[in-house]
């Protein structure tokens, strides 16, 4: 039964466990299998250092622009509509420098409706193959701005160069990552060949003595030692009730985790990595779960709330910094594309299509009917931080469930935590009052009445 | 002494030589078991795939996949809107201002929705709101999730597209056109302009053309006397704020009487304030809600009320129409209140409700003679527009066949006409009939078109309900079913390609000064540009109309049959609505029936019964009721105490069997009988065999002299004796003197002037036992309905109930006498069993009673799991998870308001209510958990409504608003009279303080020393 539960929790968690069975491997094979020691990390810090790389390269024959200055103009700038390879918002900008006269650029840049206008005809075409969507004026651009966006823009293509590069520095990274696993290896190889030598010498000492004539005195025949415990009665009492109190405590302790589902991660129809979305990219938790500020749901994001930023974001082009990413960008890229699919987005035509389908998550938080909790009161008006109960969730690639949501848990922090009476009006009277009464400042949730059974039973 | 007595089993065993015996004796199985014809088949058996060790291992493998599956936790899904509406926020209630308009209830509320389901109905406060929601108003939100409903259209008894419907009727329309075939629209009262001229439009084309208005309970002799005088179809509006002596001839205006709605005006008054309080007086055959809240009730049949309000225009108008003389018990009363009425002048009123327009004639004669303040017909009532002769000119032009087109829209004439056969037959002859029906019912199912229409709350519409005023209709949920409005379709089919919406839209402003489009939905009501003008009376012979009531002959021989509607199912629109049928009958306290009302004399000479059987359930005798030739089979009876001798009294609204549940097919169709619409038919009741079964909540019928459980006091007491005098206090003797009983205690009392404590004052002056609180709490609380079988045993589960009691004596005061005067056991033994009958013209008094959240609660010290424990803001907690269903607290509550779940009432199919069906779930709140089944519940003060308040005010890092604490409990916000107030005693500001502090107030059984959170009003009588 254990096994069961244990697989229930461990859902979808399959990383863990090739984590222990490759960290074993890596034990008993680690000098001659490097590939298998190897950080997942690596092809991502690869990538960005053959990018750095390229783009060095590259920055003398974009001319005046420099291509690192316009990266940075172009991520504050234009990266909400545009895209460098596919279409979003407005077209791909790759290669634009080539396509258009850099002077007319910069007029477009500055103030394209104008152009537009002014029956430039070359504007006005664009304007057209672009459904009719007018581009915002940029006229705090300066030309040299311009150029270093150009030249931002202008820089091949670099996918294709990475997972070269991430191989030929897999060897090296890989050593380095594992000198403590190799030192380990190393010891227990001490180990095992004293051992063997241990054996070795006995062996010959028995042999030498065997040829000198030692002879061994015959040993007096004892009670064996089972019998001599069984005889002692006092003895067995003790066992017999050691046995039953550690029997007792196991079952206390089993039958306590019954229902209690801490860890619990089950499989999501999108796998949707917190990590990537509130620790990378540091987005508020209550951007997405805005409910849990007025309502006692904290509320699992309605699709639109996700479309506000993957409209645009519709591949996963990793960074830097994302040293922890579990899967592989077209991982990332394809379950993109399963949100587009239930919303009903078309990438290519930047369009919604009306189909819709709901996304059935699975509800990993689940109290009982005949409890009443309400995230507002702990989160507006407690101030609670959203990680005091979920945990570290910036850091999950996977949610699950990080507190046991217990009675005795909640109840615990009810007595520990201090009310945050300060600037709130409604506390003040009641504050004063019972301030006086129990002769503190500090007043607890206890205190304030939040253990009794009908504040959350009903 | 040994026994020589054999004992045989059979005959043949006294048959010595009987084969049968020796065979039996030999054989241990009478007849053989065919064991080896099972067993003896070896090639069978050898050729049987299953063996018993595969038998095994199936038994084994099943056994751990079992018990293997148990120990997974269940996999809940969660699916957010792929696009949510900018309005709803999960877990946040949404209000919608709307206004109820089914041709019979009319009501002004809100309606609460949580995730896009409309879950309850609250009142509307904003200015201009003309009507409260009664129980049936409440309760109309789970008439939406009613799983009979229509869910298509139907055509000729197929399920059918719109688009089917449409070229049907537009054929027929056509052809009706071509050959100048009469095009009839049937209704009920719609009250709504915008209908009104959408079917004036739709008529133009046909000539020939009516619009015919059918109220299935009739108000059409009312309205013919408004117009008569008046010039308008309508019904003059009542202020009863501005009477100081009412009398009423068989009107029951704190329930149906003319739409109703007339409870808060009315209760305003009768709150005592500086030594004054309205005078009520009640002339009336069946003891109805308004007569149980008189200060004086006259019961007289109905010939007699005719008598009385002539004697009555004769002394205030100073006529002398000549009037038989008016049943001698009461002759003098009835002088007496004529000339109350005379000397209040315009702070009189009298209101009438006979069905016969002379007696209408005279109540208009008499407001006007007094210039009442209180009668308003410068801004009459739209909610009856009735009219019986046109109704009943159709239902003859339809037999005659010279119908062709007949669209209806929610009226079921079919079950609801007295001469439906007729009706039936008349349908037959239509070329094209169309019914917009909600259900399937008697009508639909017999219409060419059956056109499923969607209920109120998915509706667009507006109402009028009297001159001057505006209201919105609108839906606050998408429509379950495929269903179309009547409105929308009239509009396609007279050509109009605008949907209703926009049509309203259009005209509304037409309607409306002072109000954007937007503001009117936000707010609901608005104030109408056409302003109430006082209507120059054109007159009509008053005398006349007087001698002609005095010319009304006696019934001799049989008795006069008086129709009512019930508190609860109302016109039987609501019928298949389980917590309508639940809701117990305010007056004799019986659900799920209807039944015919006698007094206890006609009872005895008609040697009818009611008794009490083991286990507590009401039985009663039946009867036939015969009606000028038509017969109603099987009517329960129940002796009403103040019931007119010579009266009996039935409830329309019952007996429907058309797409209703198998629970609520109940009671018998009153209707059948309900001849000409008129409410007063002349009956004669014959005693048949069986004995019928009652559901009856309240098994003890009178106070037995127990003054101090409702106190009562006459206003002479009241303002010139001391406190003391009239709410007495109870002593007890300690250390050997008498101290008050509240101030002994044996627990350590805790320190409550902290925070909030919570407190609910009840004014049994201004309850008028109407029962909206009990629906509201139904419907707040996820209250289960239990069936009537159930309710029978005592079980069942209103957290509030409304204990009506009677005096055994004429007035309560002389049962404390009685009790009083008592001496020795055979003395009092002898009282006391006469005191447990009540009187035959007995006082009532109502008391709702609910959890009184004793802070020393004798239910939580008894709890062994510590299920039930107090909070500090004086709420009684009842921890449902802890609860393991001993049922000690339910034994030492002194108020027996704990209510056990004998079952699981959800999701079971032995209670085949809301709770069993997807539909009916819908109508769940969020917010409270749904108990199941060995668990003890009770009221809990809407603990879920006081915490969401107080987290509001917290949110907003304010302290909460004075009275703002009132709304949250579902009865207190229910309440349109104010009987109910809930507060915060601990907030100075707070209106429950003053209360509190009144001198009326009081402790139910304060003796005790429970020291309740609920606190009484003592009753004062203006006798």
């Amino acid at each position: 039964m254990s096994i069961i539960i244990f697989n229930m929790k461990k859902v979808g968690n399959h990383t863990s466990i090739s984590r222990i069975l490759l960290f074993c491997l890596a034990l008993s094979l680690s000098f001659t299998v490097s590939s298998f020691a190897q950080d997942p990390a690596a092809p991502a810090a690869a990538t960005t250092a053959a990018l750095a790389g390229d783009a060095a390269a590259a920055a003398p024959a974009a001319g005046a622009g420099d291509p690192v200055k316009g990266k940075e103009l172009f991520n504050a700038n234009c990266a909400s509509c545009h895209k460098l390879d596919a279409k979003s918002t407005g077209p791909a900008l790759r290669g634009v420098a080539d396509k258009h006269d850099k002077a007319w650029l910069y007029k477009w840049i500055h103030n394209s409706s104008e152009m537009i206008k002014s029956g430039d005809a070359e504007a006005v075409k664009l304007f057209a193959d672009n459904g009719g969507v007018t581009m915002t004026a940029f006229p705090q651009l300066s030309e040299g701005d311009i150029d270093n966006i150009l030249a931002f823009t202008s820089q091949p293509k670099e996918v294709s160069a990475a997972p070269a590069a991430a191989t030929a520095q897999a060897g090296g990274e890989g050593n380095g990552g594992s000198s403590n696993k190799l030192i380990l290896g190393a010891l227990v190889l001490v180990l095992i060949v004293l051992i063997v030598m241990l054996v070795l010498v006995n062996r010959t000492l028995k042999r030498v003595a065997a040829a000198n004539g030692v002879v061994y005195p015959e040993a007096e025949p004892t009670l064996p030692l089972w019998k001599a415990y069984a005889k002692n009665q006092f003895l067995v009492l003790v066992t017999v009730i050691l046995l039953m109190l550690s029997g007792a405590y196991f079952l206390y302790g089993y039958l306590m985790q019954v229902g209690v589902d801490k860890d619990y991660q089950p499989v999501q129809p999108i796998h949707f990595s917190h990590k990537i979305h509130a620790g990378d990219n540091g987005i508020d938790c209550k951007y997405c779960h805005s409910a849990a500020r007025v309502s006692k749901n904290s509320g699992i994001p309605s699709l639109n709330v996700c479309m506000n930023c993957h409209k645009n974001i519709a591949e996963f082009a990793g960074d830097k910094d994302s040293l922890y990413v579990d899967h592989s960008k077209e991982f990332y890229t394809a379950e993109i594309q399963k949100l587009y699919d239930a919303v009903g987005w078309d990438k290519s035509a930047q369009k919604y299509t009306g189909k819709q389908k709901p996304v059935k998550w699975v509800r990993i938080h689940n109290l009982p009917d005949f409890v009443y909790f309400n995230h507002s009161q702990h989160v507006s008006v407690a101030g609670v931080e959203c990680q005091t109960c979920h945990g570290p969730v910036e850091t999950f690639e996977v949610m699950k469930q990080n507190a046991p949501l217990t009675m005795g848990w909640c109840i615990n922090c009810h007595r520990e935590t201090d009310v945050k009476v300060e600037g709130n009006d409604y506390y003040k009277k009641i504050h004063d009052e019972l301030a006086k009464k129990y002769g503190v400042q500090k007043l607890t949730a206890a205190n304030m009445g939040g253990t009794e059974c009908g504040k959350c039973h009903y | 002494m040994a026994s020589n007595k054999k004992y045989w089993q059979s005959v043949e065993e006294l048959n010595q030589n009987s084969s049968i015996v020796e065979t039996l004796r030999n054989n241990e199985f009478a007849e053989e078991i065919p064991t080896e014809e099972f067993l003896g088949d070896k090639e069978a058996l050898s050729s049987s795939s299953t063996s018993r060790r595969d038998f095994l291992k199936y038994v084994g493998f099943s056994t751990a996949a079992a018990s293997l599956a148990a120990c997974e936790g269940p996999v809940i899904k969660s699916i957010p809107y792929v696009v949510q509406p900018e309005e709803i926020i999960p877990g946040v209630a949404d209000y919608y201002a709307t206004t109820m308009a089914d041709g019979f209830d009319f009501a002004n509320i809100l309606i609460k929705t949580r995730e896009g389901r409309p879950i309850k109905v609250e009142n509307n406060t904003i200015a201009g709101s003309k009507v409260t929601a009664n129980g049936r108003v409440h309760a109309s939100v789970l008439s939406l999730y009613d799983s009979m409903r229509l869910k298509q259209p139907v055509v000729s008894g197929k399920p059918a597209s719109w688009e089917e419907v449409d070229a049907k009727v537009k054929s027929g329309l056509s052809q009706a056109a071509a050959t100048g075939g009469q095009v009839v629209v049937l209704t009920g009262t719609l009250a709504s302009p915008s209908t009104d001229k959408i079917i004036a439009e739709f008529g133009a084309k046909y000539p020939g053309f009516r619009h015919v208005v059918y109220d299935a309970v009739s108000s059409s002799e009312a309205l013919d006397a408004f117009q008569q005088v008046y010039g308008e179809r309508a019904l003059a509006d009542y202020d009863f704020i501005n009477s100081d002596v009412i009398v009423s001839v068989g009107a029951d205006f704190l329930g149906d009487w003319q739409g109703g709605g007339y409870d808060n005006g009315y209760t305003i008054n009768r709150i005592p304030k500086n030594g004054k309080m309205s005078k009520h007086i009640q002339i009336e055959s069946n003891m109805s809600l308004t007569g149980a809240n008189a200060d004086k009730r006259i019961p007289l049949t109905v010939t007699e009320q005719k008598y009385a309000l002539v004697k009555i225009y004769n002394i205030v108008t100073g006529s002398s129409v000549s009037v038989p003389a008016v049943n001698a018990t009461y002759a003098k009363a009835v002088e007496a209140a004529a000339s109350q009425l005379k000397a209040a002048g315009s702070r009189g009123v009298l209101v009438t409700g006979l069905d016969d327009v002379n007696a209408q004639l005279l109540a208009i004669a008499i407001n006007n003679a007094l210039q009442s303040a209180a009668f308003n017909p410068a801004a009459p009532r739209y909610v009856r527009k009735g009219d019986a002769k046109a109704v009943a000119k159709l239902v003859a032009d339809m037999k005659a066949g010279s119908i062709h087109t007949l669209i209806m829209n929610n009226v079921n004439p079919v079950y609801t006409l007295p001469n439906s056969a007729d009706f039936v037959e008349g349908l037959k002859k239509v070329k094209l009939s169309v019914s917009f029906a909600l259900k399937e019912d008697e009508t639909a199912s017999k219409t060419t078109v059956a056109a499923a229409m969607p209920h109120y709350l998915e509706s667009w519409g507006d109402v009028t309900i009297a001159k001057g005023t505006y209201a919105i209709t609108q839906p606050t949920i998408r429509p379950l079913f495929n269903t179309k409005q009547f409105q929308d379709a009239l509009l396609a089919w007279s050509g109009n390609p605008t949907a209703y919406y926009d049509y309203l839209k259009a005209v509304a402003p037409t309607y409306v000064a002072g109000k954007t489009w937007n503001q009117l939905v936000h707010d609901g009501v608005a104030v109408a540009t056409v302003a109430p003008t006082a209507a120059a009376a054109l007159g009509a012979n008053y005398a006349g109309a007087a001698s002609a009531l005095a010319s009304a002959k006696p019934t001799t021989g049989a008795l006069e049959l008086v129709f009512y509607t019930k508190t609860g199912i109302g016109d039987g629109q609501q019928a298949n609505n389980p917590w309508l049928q639940e809701f117990p009958d305010p007056i004799t306290r019986t659900s799920w029936d209807n039944y015919v009302t006698v007094s206890k004399a006609d009872a005895d000479a008609l040697g009818l019964e009611n008794w009490n059987v083991a286990n507590g359930g009401l039985n009663g005798s039946y009867v036939t009721i015969e009606v000028g030739g038509k017969k109603l089979e099987n009517v329960p009876v129940i002796i009403q105490p103040g019931q007119a001798k010579g009266t009996a009294g039935i409830a329309l609204g019952y007996g429907r069997a058309a797409a209703m549940k198998k629970e609520m097919i109940v009671g018998v169709n009153a209707y059948s009988i309900y001849n000409n619409f008129n409410a007063f038919q002349t009956a004669k009741l014959t005693k048949t065999e069986g004995e019928h079964e009652f559901a009856c909540v309240q098994l003890q019928r009178t106070l037995m002299g127990r003054g101090d459980i409702v106190k009562e006091a006459t206003l002479n007491d009241f303002n010139t004796k001391d406190v003391a005098d009239w709410n007495i206090m109870p002593v007890v003797s300690y250390d050997h003197k008498e101290v008050p009983a509240a101030s002994i205690d044996l627990w350590e009392s805790f320190d409550r002037t902290t925070g909030h404590h919570f407190n609910l004052s009840i004014d049994l002056n201004a309850c008028t036992g109407c029962g909206a609180c009990v629906i509201a709490c139904h419907a707040e609380n996820n209250v289960p309905v239990v069936g009537k079988s159930e309710i029978r045993r005592s079980r069942d589960m209103h957290w509030l109930r409304i204990d009506r009691y009677y005096s055994s004596k004429d007035t309560f005061a002389e049962d404390v006498e009685v009790k009083e005067s008592m001496s020795g056991l055979l003395d009092s033994v002898e009282k006391f069993n006469n005191m447990e009958d009540p009187a035959d013209n007995p006082q009532v008094v109502f008391q709702p009673v609910m959890c009184q959240h004793c802070n020393h609660a004798p239910c939580e010290t008894v709890c062994p799991v510590a299920a039930t424990s107090h909070g500090r803001q004086g709420q009684n907690h009842m921890a449902y998870n802890r609860c393991v269903g001993t049922r000690y607290c339910a034994n030492n509550c002194p108020y027996k308001v704990r209510r056990f779940n004998w079952f699981l009432y959800n999701k079971n199919n032995d209670f085949d209510y809301h709770m069993n069906d997807d539909l009916g779930r819908m109508v769940l709140n969020p917010d409270v958990n749904v108990r199941s089944r060995g668990v003890m519940e009770k009221c809990s003060f809407c603990i879920q409504s006081t915490q969401a308040v107080i987290l509001k005010a917290k949110r907003e890092g304010r302290t909460v608003a004075k009275g703002e604490f009132n709304d949250a409990c579902a009865c207190s916000a229910a309440c349109g009279t104010g009987a109910m107030v809930f507060g915060d005693v601990n907030e100075k500001e707070d209106p429950i303080v003053r209360l509190k502090e009144d001198e009326r107030a009081y402790h139910l059984l304060s003796h005790i020393g429970t020291q309740p959170n609920v606190f009484y009003h003592v009753k004062v009588r203006n006798t």
